[in-house]
């Protein structure tokens, strides 16, 4: 038996490896991707897409056989039968107003665990069958212990994860989808990768030298086929950072892979069905003679991102002659004109969120929101979760717009409660074309338990920021993406018709201080009145059991002794 | 006006010794009270002397074996004395502080017609095969054949079969019984409980000695176990690896785990790591031109492998590792050496408590013909064989100490046999007896010893479950029934642990004695020095006025 064994081995590898693969097509696939976009201030954002995905229904089939998927990530899914997980790390602040909308902006830390329905892989949003979407009734979320929850995550990221309270759940989503309501700040060490391909260039000295560092794992169920008869999983872990490349380059805006990331691409990496490296080289000029990259790229590919026509040259290193000719690649960005200060095309939404008033009792939230479309108004769904400390006063919320009140045509609002669940604020306002809306609502400080302060209670408290979806009109009609062809930074939000995209923004978190105490104060307290009740306790005891005695008057006093003294001396009898 | 100003002073006297006498009343009727109710720490009440008499708990591990004795296999007037039981009582030697007895109650009695017809066909294996039974967990039924029955071979004396059976050749003899009766006692000992099987099973709670680092190999007793397999492949690039896991899981794993469900749950997953590492630069070796990895620096390759085998995220149980590791095209052919330079058969290593390494190396062969990478299909007999041999040690499921010319049966389709199975929840038992009771010890010592340590009582309800769970589990082991007893010794050592590990033990532990006394002297010293020093006062000179009366007598 022994023998035969690898003869039969034998027999089947000289049938070949084409054969095999036509057999036995792989359940599960890797692509991974790299986008360099100038950013219009001067920096350079990098942002890389690695995304696994796997044919086969985690919580369905009871799989445990994992090849290319992460083991842990997808126990996690299987066992607490999660629809979605998206879970962010974030450094630093993404500036919409300058840097342009993003392809996936993150808070600082965000875990969000959904049942929304399951994205459609085709462009069109084909609604879901009924039949098609797994059973709903047995998804034990929102969990009962909600340390559950973050102990296995953090088992698995290696990250500070400390989570207050209930999950909320918003409305406007399907049922179920639960968002982690104050996760303050977390650090984030480990990172799924493979060694090859993209990830040589992940180093993680120039990562943290950044101006904005996101990390970011989306889990999400995606349809397998045109007619989503069945559902694959997707794993998308994404890096973007932003190179403050102005500093960096002496002055210059021109950019290198090597200044950059000090290392260059050398090979593709063998698992990945599709490594690719896009460099957005669009003009916004009309003369297209402004900048240069090299090596020339093979091909380019046009399409419309976000609402503006783009250009992206692509580097594919799978093609054989791309690493070949020298051995690595280091793509290299040259302005040959310095392109002048003309100003940047300011996104059509972008939101401002500030703390106002003063005093340790009362304060305003306000979120500005603004709409710089010059002739066309579109909605927005605004969603706040604040957490139950700040106690806010709905009815001091108003909503203004070019001066005049502006009414949502939709409200949902769940009060907090103390240490168990944040408020939940859901709004889905309308904001007129070339306007600037502003939301605020008054909150007074509530006082902790000395025992549920942080640490360093004077640093403040986080507040998690508002979330913003909105379609927003687009100035170029987009044609439908297909989900398995089309680049990945363009598949993360399928495109539901070519006038308007999907954009979700977040704001700004914000820094509120609470009334901190003087912590020491107890025992001080304890002190200061031991010591008084002891002065009080004791001249009262002394009152009471010392007994008076009329003393007899002593001859003399001290005068008397004094004068005696002198005249003894000057020999006159004493007194 | 002496006199009166004199009268007036004792008055005052009396008046304010009074007061003080009122003063440390008050303090110690109401105050010491109030001062003790409020300070005190809620401590539910526990079986301490329940606790410590565990301890001293004797063991006694009953095996019922039925001695079924066919037509010819004793003398005819011996036979006439059936049915009766004898009890084979021996105490287990081990260094421990429970006695551990191990009885064997040996209900004798006549074959039934339907065994003897069962006996009598032509080979032992057919036999067994015929037996209908339905036995209890631990029990075991020995038949006893004629001396000269054909059913075992010649040479022969006994044979142990794959299920709680076993055959023993009788004798016609005097002594028949007394000679049958002890070779009895030696085959159920095989089949049941050695002193080698409680010993490994006590390994953590004996002293140590030289043996103890090959006693500690099995897992520890928990209520469920992780199995994963790992393919390792460090080198992406040159080998395109395929292992059929999900068959082979399928094929050789789940059989042998369902045959051991009893003893806990199992769950079992797999996962292909790439780019992932050895720890160690292998030795090359020019005359076999293969690279070595030495038996000592084997310890070293666990180690970086682990971090990127990643956390369990689904259950706490203790995680079994099994690694098959596709040494790079630079590295291989890889061998593992054992300590005397030899390359060893099997190319695995096992680590105790952790799992198992084996190294696969690819076909020379195959790199000849096509171009990189080349695929490689794993041969899984083979890995699966070497995997199912390592999981049954780290089980510890070993080989028995037979009784000489004895004949063991062949291996059955699960790769475990029930006696075998029998003999795990035996050890798992007293094993687990043995670690819930240093539990409960250690947390009724620590109790005892730090007296500001809060016992909420649920805490207290988990300890009396333990207490009760460990007797009860004592009491079914003494009566021979072993499963209801694994299960009561599991819920003794979850108990137990759930009470440990409760967090609310925790909470005042941090409040050290130097910060109360920061809090209670600024109160106390002020109040309690006058009261102190005033009853001093009047307690000495209370003495003096009793003592002049006598001297004026």
């Amino acid at each position: 038996m022994a023998a035969a064994m690898p003869l039969a081995l034998l027999v089947l590898l000289l049938l070949g490896p084409g054969g095999w693969c036509l057999a036995e097509p792989p359940r599960d696939s890797l692509r991974e991707e790299l986008v360099i976009t100038p950013l219009p201030s001067g920096d350079v954002a990098a942002t890389f897409q690695f995304r696994t995905r796997w044919d086969s229904e985690l919580q369905r089939e009871g799989v445990s056989h994992y090849r290319l998927f992460p083991k842990a990530l997808g126990q996690l899914i299987s066992k607490y039968s999660l629809r979605e997980l998206h879970l962010s790390f974030t450094q630093g602040f993404w500036r919409t107003r300058y840097w342009g909308p993003p392809f996936l902006q993150a808070p600082s830390v965000w875990i969000n665990l959904g049942r929304s329905s399951v994205m459609s892989s085709q462009g069109s949003s084909a609604p879901l069958s009924t039949s098609s979407t797994p059973p709903t009734q047995s998804l034990p979320l929102p969990p009962s212990n909600p340390w559950v929850w973050p102990m296995t995550l953090t088992t698995t990221f290696c990250a500070m994860l400390c989570c207050r309270g209930r999950w909320s759940a918003p409305k406007t989503s399907p049922p179920g989808r639960s968002s982690c309501p104050v996760v303050p700040r977390a650090s984030l060490i480990s990172f799924h990768l493979l060694q090859a391909g993209l990830s040589v260039l992940l180093k993680a000295d120039r990562l943290f030298h950044t101006s904005y560092h996101s990390q970011a794992v989306h889990i999400r169920p995606v349809c397998r086929n045109a007619r989503c008869t069945s559902i694959s999983w997707e794993l998308r872990q994404t890096l973007s950072v932003v190179f403050d490349a102005f500093i960096t380059g002496q002055g210059k805006k021109d950019w290198s892979l090597f200044r950059m990331f000090s290392r260059t691409l050398t090979e593709p990496c063998p698992l990945a069905s599709e490594s690719r490296v896009y460099v957005d080289i669009t003009t916004y000029n009309q003369d297209n003679e402004t900048l240069e990259v090299h090596p020339p790229p093979t091909t380019t590919y046009q399409d419309v991102i976000l609402g503006t026509r783009k250009t992206y040259a692509i580097y594919d290193l799978l093609d054989t002659a791309m690493i070949n000719n020298s051995r690595n690649l280091n793509i290299q960005l040259k302005w040959k004109r310095p392109p002048e200060n003309e100003a940047p095309p300011v996104p059509f939404l972008h939101a401002q969120r500030y703390v106002s008033g003063y005093g340790l009792q009362k304060g305003e939230l306000s979120t500005l929101l603004y709409n710089t479309h010059p002739y066309r108004a579109f909605p927005v769904l605004l969603l706040d979760t604040v957490p139950w400390y700040l106690r806010l006063y709905v009815h001091t919320l108003t909503i203004t717009s070019k001066g005049k009140e502006n009414k949502p045509s939709y409200i949902h609002y769940q009060p907090a409660q103390d240490r168990l669940q944040p408020h939940l604020l859901e709004m889905l306002i309308q904001l007129p074309a070339n306007s600037v809306t502003k939301v605020s609502i008054q909150f007074e400080r509530a006082l902790l338990k000395w025992t549920e302060y942080t640490p360093d209670p004077n640093h403040g408290f986080y507040v998690s920021p508002s979330v913003l979806s909105a379609l927003v009109p687009s100035m170029v009609a987009a044609k439908p993406v297909d989900w398995e062809e089309s680049p990945l930074f363009n598949s993360l939000f399928p495109v539901s018709d070519g006038s308007n995209y999907f954009v979700r923004l977040y704001t700004e978190p914000l820094l509120v201080n609470l009334p901190t105490p003087d912590f020491s104060m107890p025992y001080n307290v304890i002190c200061l009145t031991c010591t008084v009740v002891a002065v009080c306790y004791g001249s009262f005891y002394n009152l009471l059991t010392r007994t008076f005695h009329i003393e007899e008057p002593r001859t003399g006093g001290l005068a008397k002794r004094l004068a005696n003294l002198i005249r003894r001396a000057r020999g006159v009898p004493p007194l | 006006m002496a006199a009166a100003g004199a009268a007036a002073t004792h008055l005052e006297v009396a008046r304010g010794k009074r007061a003080a006498l009122f003063f440390a009343a008050v303090a110690i009727v109401l105050g010491l009270p109030l001062w003790w109710k409020t300070t005190e720490t809620y401590r539910a009440s526990l079986p301490y002397s329940q606790i410590s008499g565990l301890n001293a708990l004797q063991l006694r591990l009953m095996v019922p074996v039925t001695v079924v004795f066919t037509r010819e296999s004793v003398p005819l007037d011996d036979q006439e004395k059936l049915p009766f039981t004898v009890v084979h009582e021996r105490e287990i030697p081990l260094k421990y502080k429970m006695k551990i007895k191990c009885r064997f109650q040996k209900a004798y009695r006549r074959a039934l017609d339907h065994e003897e017809e069962a006996l009598s066909s032509g080979s032992v294996q057919e036999a067994m095969l015929d037996e209908p039974q339905e036995q209890a967990e631990g029990s075991l039924t020995v038949y006893v054949i004629s001396e000269h029955s054909s059913l075992l071979p010649q040479d022969m004396m006994s044979y142990i079969g794959p299920k709680r059976t076993a055959v023993v050749r009788g004798i016609m003899h005097r002594e028949a019984f007394n000679i049958i009766g002890r070779r009895i006692v030696q085959v159920a000992q095989a089949m049941s409980l050695t002193e080698d099987v409680l010993a490994a099973a006590l390994a953590d709670h004996l002293p140590e000695d030289k043996w103890s680092a090959e006693k500690r190999r099995p897992l520890k007793s928990s209520l469920g176990y992780e199995i994963t397999f790992s393919l390792l492949n460090p080198d992406p690039k040159s080998h395109d690896v395929y292992w059929d896991i999900e068959g082979a899981v399928r094929r050789y794993v789940q059989p042998f785990l369902n045959a051991l469900g009893a003893a806990g749950n199992f769950s079992v997953d797999s996962q292909i790591l790439y780019y992932a590492m050895l720890g160690v630069n292998p030795r090359f070796d020019s005359a076999s031109s293969s690279y070595y990895l030495d038996m000592h620096s084997l310890p070293h390759v666990i180690n970086p492998v682990e971090s990127r085998l990643g956390s369990s995220a689904a259950s706490l149980y203790p995680v079994l590792n099994f690694l098959l590791y596709v040494p790079e095209l630079a590295h291989s052919p890889l061998y593992i050496q054992d300590k005397d330079g030899a390359p060893v058969a099997t190319n695995a290593f096992h680590s105790p408590r952790w799992g198992g390494i084996m190294v696969y190396n690819v076909d020379s062969k195959t790199y000849n013909a096509s171009v990189l990478p080349v695929r490689v299909e794993v041969d899984m007999v083979r890995v699966m064989e070497v995997f199912l041999a390592q999981l049954r040690l780290l089980f510890g499921i070993a080989q028995p100490q037979l009784p000489p010319k004895c004949l063991l049966s062949g291996p059955t389709s699960e790769g475990l046999m029930t006696w075998e199975l029998d003999r795990l929840l035996w050890a798992r038992s007293v094993e687990n007896l043995a670690t819930a009771t240093t539990t409960l010890t250690s947390l009724a010592q620590l109790l005892g010893k730090i007296s500001n340590i809060v016992i909420k009582d649920d805490v207290a309800s988990e300890v009396y479950k333990a207490v009760a769970a460990v007797q009860k589990s004592a009491e079914e082991l003494a009566s021979g029934h072993l499963a209801s007893a694994f299960v009561a010794s599991q819920e003794a050592v979850t108990s137990s642990e759930l009470a440990f590990f409760d967090p609310s033990l925790l909470h005042l532990l941090y409040f050290p004695d130097d910060q109360k006394f920061a809090i209670y002297i600024p109160l106390f010293l002020p109040m309690a020095v006058p009261i102190l020093l005033s009853l001093v006062k009047i307690f000495l000179e209370t003495r003096k006025s009793w003592r002049k009366p006598e001297k004026t007598d």
